[in-house]
């Protein structure tokens, strides 16, 4: 791959059951482009958790990915409510999301710290009644 | 042990996937909770889950999960197993519970993988 690839994505909060499609198209184009199977695996985790979390909390967003031999980059924006202590979301078990997205299997507090745990960069940007950017990287190497 | 055999260990039903039986399972993960499923990375792995939404396929293929176990006797809807199929996930349910399905493939030497 000579140049990087840049991929854009409209996340909606509409249907639950359609998040995850940017993460699955993102995956399926790394597989074929032949990146490593960790590191498939990495941007997958983190772009779905992420993905995850904007339907949940913010009523969906975009995603920007750029994709090189150097590394995968993602960022993540949304409009929602913005996180009120960074510190503590980033506690694992820490949760606000509500009970109907507990019963579909979310909500453990583990998000965000798998997103940290398995991106090499991660960094959040957030305003109260603004939104939130978390910029992800997983390097290639 | 193969998909066939954590199949016939658990007395289940083939949902989808029945041309991929031979594929060999290396380990086991059990969880409703689909963030525990994520946190670690396990290669060749059978999911056990309580769950029964789409967002459980979509956590398999993340995860490069080839067969997904729903206990309790749940059935995935006909969308699940459109998208199952599509990423060459096979889908297995069984009447056992839980504990009990986890208990039945540990006792035929199916471990649960190291953490990353």
């Amino acid at each position: 791959m000579s140049a990087s690839m840049q991929l854009h994505y409209v996340v909606s909060s509409e249907d639950f059951t359609r998040a995850g499609e940017a993460s699955s198209d993102v995956k399926s184009k790394l597989k074929k482009l032949g990146f490593s199977p960790d590191v498939v695996r990495r941007v997958a985790i983190v772009m779905y958790e992420g993905e995850i979390n904007m339907v949940i909390h913010a009523n969906g967003g975009e995603i920007e990915v750029v994709i090189s031999e150097e590394e995968v980059i993602m960022k993540l924006e949304d409009h929602g409510p913005g996180i009120a202590d960074v510190e503590q979301a980033m506690q694992e078990g820490f949760s606000t999301a509500p009970d109907n997205i507990r019963t579909l299997g979310f909500g453990a507090g583990m998000g965000l710290p798998n997103m940290k745990k398995y991106a090499d960069v991660m960094e959040i940007q957030t305003k109260i009644n603004v939104g939130t950017t978390v910029l992800m990287k997983v390097a290639v190497s | 042990m193969t998909v066939y055999q954590v199949c016939k260990a658990l007395d289940a039903k083939v949902v989808c996937g029945e041309t991929r039986m031979d594929k060999d399972v290396h380990n086991a993960c059990g969880s409703d909770m689909l963030s525990d499923v994520l946190a670690f990375v396990k290669d060749q792995s059978v999911l056990l889950t309580g769950l029964c939404n789409p967002q459980v396929i979509r956590t398999a293929e993340m995860m490069d999960i080839i067969c997904i176990v729903f206990v309790r006797g749940k059935e995935p809807d006909h969308a699940m197993v459109q998208l199952a199929n599509t990423l060459g996930i096979t889908l297995l349910t069984t009447s056992h519970r839980m504990f009990s399905a986890c208990g039945l493939l540990y006792e035929k030497g199916l471990r649960g993988g190291a953490s990353y």
